[in-house]
């Protein structure tokens, strides 16, 4: 079902085409060009990857037998597990000096998931990005503000990079600090805005209690991504600043923010099929799934040379929206994403696993941490909240004592998961009260009354 | 001279006070002095009862977060300037203070003041030294 | 000897001089025409741009101010048509406004290579791991540090500031070789390696950029002694560039300024006349080739004194000794600058707090600690715990919005800071600095 009123159609721009030879080539031609550099690809696996070539043998293909496209399926998959076992650098395909650029997101434990750019990837990096920032409406002459954080997360650098290509006024607001991101959208005239679609709402819905009238400002586009969000939301956020609201997809195992973004059409995301294989396939039998099915996404990358991956399953579940775009782009689109097969969280676009939280407690000594991870919607802004349970080994009778160890303990906390949560002691028995049995999290974004105690 | 105090975790919500105070009433057992230190997120409860040893068995079996400190209970004469002459004394040795909390007693003329002290000891004598009455923990439990 | 742009960085005196004459009066005639702001200035003390002739003619030109950009906030001072901008940034201002500063494509250039200039200047190369622990956003360091390494073609590890734990386990684990970040992070990030057992002397951490704040010579050799790494001093301010405006090199005997874009005066704060060679006084910056926001001789505030000749390393640029102080008011904490008029400006918003307060700066061995003393007026008051606490969390998120620096906010009884005079004494900095 579409959202887009036949209105809003008439008065869309024409459609801006960044790179038309990429975007819009013949499917026939962009398949040959797929399987030539997926061959190429498995074939520098299989040279420069120990564990991938291990992986290849003992799955019993060897590179030469992929032989047209549809034999990706017979390759093995890559999963962050993979990753996490050859920390840092072992899954790199390239030697060192060839990296210029280094990345990590949420690992499911205490050491992060690294990534590696070489500077071809980083210009291919950059040209995705570029590609579904004009698809969305971007231009040269507009003022981009990239509420997104900047750091070993890519969500800020991948936009930061393609908006400047673009040519536009980039403005590196980096996230949080609403009173500060307000002001510099009203001063500073920012006709494009870059942040998670939650972050979007919430500053729209401040805007007012700040006596700023959302009318008044330059604002047009938005590009929003870093976590699930839905058309009731696109709408919301469209409606209340005013402007065409573009969702994009990616994530830094594969490149970060440019796997694929929507255009102005806003009818599922443009894949940058020359840079990016996209499977869509059933989480239980691994089998890969028509066009149209929802199923597990799963990447191969196809021109990525530091940390190339070959069926990385990404645990996001979406389908592939089938027929051509009235775009006149002839790129293939993935839905909107709507959930995980995993346990993980996304708050304010960062990845939260309860395993990470379980590490720190671990290190608290704690025999049998007890905890719970409650995320909650205020206002439109995510919040987490991390309940653990006092255990005589954590209590002190002193207030200052007591005090220090939750200081410590938070600090750990934050320093673990790269998003700010609120730790709340609570009393032992009390969750298993609450929940009813040891169930780590508790996501209560879209419940209607908030938390039912 | 030492008094066996019991601090308890509590979340800082609606009834958990009451729920201490009811589960160590069940028991019979008397509060003989209390102190509240409380942040917006959670407290700690520091009691002192006749029966120490009953009132830990049932936060044991209703599953509290509990310790067990010892402090001094010292006589304070009830009139003005009093304590003022407890705490110059403890400030003149030099005696660090960690957290402190009174009650007074109607029938005397007296107040009585719960100390925590790193040097339990050390802080005892040098009150006592001074001419500052220390109760014994039978003292206490009978005010 | 490794230098970043050779024939730049070597060039002689003489033909370093006609090329900042020539840049001069392009720059000065870009203004009179592009900016309204510089040619009124300049109508005003009857300059007319051909008559700016070379570096000599500087003397005659008027000074911008930090108050010009709050005047002209937030584009005023623009010599580009927005469409030309790319990049924005932004420092602090000294009531709630930020300072903002503008860059064209061709200025993100200059800065990667200023930038890189810098890191070179320390004997990094493509081959090395460059941590950038800097903050990264609208604040310079952060980006500038980042582009220049990538300029360089170095490893570029963007973790940005904060998460002490994670940058040591980033340093051992990726093999940073190094490191950007204000010194007093480097103490900190010693100190927490030693809770956690960790020897940073075993790392292949070999040099460190330590910049945005003041430092010691003792800081220094801490520094050196605990980090295992040889220790460069660098310069740089958002309003001339950001980092990058003039960095230490091996020969340890000041900073280079890349005066072929930067020109450096020392001057007179009281006087504005130039001092002498060797002289303390103010820094002024004029820039030569700058496009988005060109300013003339712009006066930093900061303290130092310039020496002229060749240095052992063969660079032929002015160096700069260590910043010694500020003719303002202005604090640097945790590498960002901070003025008592934006703390005063936030307390006067908070209904009922009094605006009798006290900033105190300590430095407990490792990060700055910010303090900002609120005197409790009797209707702020509370006998609950609660309350207080909140109004506490209140005043320090307004501060934390306007400073963009964490303040910690102690509520204190009425008539507890000393007032000399009738007037409250509003800055204790604890810190100390030495002059050398």
């Amino acid at each position: 079902m579409s959202l887009v009123t036949p209105e809003r159609r008439t008065a869309s721009p024409p459609h801006r085409i960044w790179n038309p030879q990429a975007e819009c080539m013949e499917t026939d031609l962009r398949r040959a060009l797929q399987l030539e550099l997926l061959r190429e690809q498995v074939a520098r696996m299989n040279r420069h990857c120990p564990y991938y070539a291990a992986k290849m043998q003992a799955a019993g293909i060897r590179p030469q037998e992929v032989q047209c496209l549809e034999d990706v399926a017979r390759l093995p998959f890559t999963t962050k597990e993979d990753l996490r076992d050859h920390y840092p650098y072992g899954i790199f395909a390239v030697p060192l000096r060839e990296v210029v650029r280094l990345h990590a997101s949420t690992g499911t434990t205490g050491k992060p998931t690294v990534v590696g750019y070489t500077r071809q990837d980083m210009e291919n990096w950059t040209e995705v990005v570029a590609r579904f920032l004009v698809a969305g409406g971007l231009s040269d002459e507009d003022i981009v503000q990239i509420a997104f954080g900047y750091g070993l997360f890519t969500g800020g650098f991948g936009l930061h990079y393609g908006a400047e290509r673009v040519g536009a006024t980039v403005i590196p607001a980096s996230s949080g600090n609403t009173e500060r991101q307000i002001m510099i959208l009203r001063d500073f005239g920012s006709t494009a805005l870059v942040c998670t679609p939650t972050y979007a709402v919430y500053l729209a819905e401040a805007l007012p209690r700040h006596g700023v009238d959302p009318s008044s400002l330059n604002l047009r586009v938005g590009f929003f991504g870093g976590e699930f969000w839905s058309e009731p939301i696109r709408e919301k956020i469209q409606s209340l600043l005013g402007i065409v609201a573009t969702d994009n997809y990616g994530l830094s195992e594969v490149v970060g923010p440019g796997v694929c973004g929507e255009c102005l059409e806003r009818r599922g995301m443009h894949i940058a099929e020359d840079h990016f294989l996209v499977e869509v396939v059933d989480p239980q039998t691994l089998a890969p799934l028509p066009d149209g099915e929802t199923g597990e996404v799963v990447i191969t990358t196809l021109t990525k040379q530091a940390n190339p991956a070959i069926r990385y399953r990404t645990r996001d579940i979406s389908r592939i929206v089938p027929g051509a775009c009235a775009c006149g782009r002839t790129t293939r689109r993935l839905a909107r994403v709507t959930g995980r097969t995993d346990d993980m969280l996304i708050i304010r676009g960062v990845n939260v696993f309860p395993s990470q939280i379980e590490h720190v407690l671990l290190q608290f000594r704690e025999a049998e941490p007890h905890y719970l991870l409650v995320v909650t919607r205020e206002k439109g802004l995510d919040h987490l909240e991390v309940r653990v349970e006092v255990s005589q080994e954590l209590f002190s009778d002193r207030m200052r004592r007591l005090w220090e160890i939750r200081e410590a303990l938070q600090q750990k906390i934050d320093n673990t998961l790269g998003v700010r949560a609120k730790l709340t002691l609570v009393e032992p028995g009390s969750l298993e009260r609450f929940t009813g049995k040891a169930k780590r999290v508790l996501d209560l974004r879209n419940a209607p009354n908030g938390e039912q105690s | 001279m030492r008094v066996q105090q019991i601090s308890i975790f509590l979340e800082n919500r609606a009834g958990r006070l009451a729920a201490v105070a009811r589960l160590l009433g069940d028991e019979g057992i008397n509060i003989r002095a209390l102190s509240l230190a409380d942040t917006s997120d959670f407290g700690i409860l520091r009691l002192i009862v006749d029966r120490p040893d009953a009132a830990q068995q049932a936060l044991r079996r209703e599953q509290f977060t509990y310790s067990t400190t010892d402090v001094v209970a010292v006589e304070i004469p009830d009139v003005p300037g009093g304590l003022a002459g407890v705490l110059e004394v403890l400030q003149d040795g030099g005696v660090n203070v960690e957290y402190m909390y009174a009650f007074v007693e109607k029938a005397n003329d007296r107040a009585v003041v719960v100390f925590r002290f790193e040097n339990l000891e050390g802080a005892a004598s040098l009150l006592e030294s001074a001419g500052v009455r220390v109760l014994t923990r039978a003292e206490v439990l009978s005010l | 000897m490794k230098y970043f742009q050779p024939i730049d960085e070597t060039m002689p005196v003489d033909q370093l001089r006609e090329l900042q004459g020539r840049r001069l009066a392009d720059v000065v005639a870009r203004v009179y025409r592009d900016v309204p702001f510089y040619r009124r200035k300049l109508d005003e003390a009857g300059i007319r741009p051909q008559d700016i002739w070379s570096i000599d003619d500087l003397a005659h030109l008027p000074f911008t101010t930090k108050e010009d950009f709050r005047d002209t906030y937030p584009f005023g001072l623009l010599a580009r048509p927005m469409s030309d901008i790319v990049r924005t940034h932004a420092s602090s201002g000294t009531t709630g406004k930020p300072t903002v500063v503008a860059y064209t494509r061709a200025d993100i250039e200059l800065w990667a290579d200023c930038c890189a200039r810098t890191l070179a200047c320390g004997g990094a190369d493509r081959h090395s791991v460059v941590q950038v622990a800097y903050g990264y956003g609208l604040f310079t360091g952060g980006l500038g540090m980042h582009y220049g390494s990538e300029r360089l073609g170095a490893m570029t590890v963007p973790v940005s500031g904060g998460n002490t734990r994670r940058q040591l386990m980033l340093i051992q684990d990726f093999g940073t070789t190094h490191l950007c970040c204000t010194p007093s992070y480097a103490l900190l990030l010693a100190e927490t390696a030693d809770e956690m057992g960790v020897d940073l002397r075993k790392t292949n951490l070999r040099a460190g950029y330590f910049g945005a704040e003041p430092w010691s010579g003792s800081m220094r050799r801490a520094i050196v002694d605990r980090l295992g790494v040889e220790a460069f001093d660098i310069y740089g301010l958002s309003e001339v560039i950001g980092p990058g405006v003039a960095s230490e090199c091996c020969a340890h005997a000041g900073m280079h300024i890349f005066e072929d874009h930067f020109y450096p005066e020392v001057i007179d704060p009281a006087t504005g006349k130039a001092v002498p060679d060797g002289t303390r006084g103010e820094l002024v910056f004029t820039h030569l080739t700058k496009e988005g926001m060109p300013l003339l001789r712009y006066r930093t505030r900061d303290i130092t004194r310039l020496e002229h000749g060749t240095c052992a390393c063969g660079r032929t640029f002015a160096r700069m000794e260590r910043v010694s102080g500020r003719t303002d008011d202005m604090l640097i904490v945790r590498g960002v600058n901070v003025f008592p008029s934006q703390i005063e400006h936030v307390l006067l918003e908070i209904e009922g707090a009094e605006p009798h307060y006290r900033i105190v700066v300590d430095r407990r061995g490792r990060l700055d600690d910010l303090e900002v003393q609120v005197e409790v007026s009797p209707q702020l008051f509370s006998d609950e715990v609660k309350e207080m606490e909140g109004l506490r969390q209140r005043i320090a998120n307004e501060l934390h919005s306007t400073l963009n620096v964490n303040a910690k906010v102690t509520l204190v009884e009425p008539r507890s800071i000393p007032r000399s005079e009738g007037k409250a004494q509003r800055v204790v900095d604890r810190r100390q600095m030495e002059t050398s």
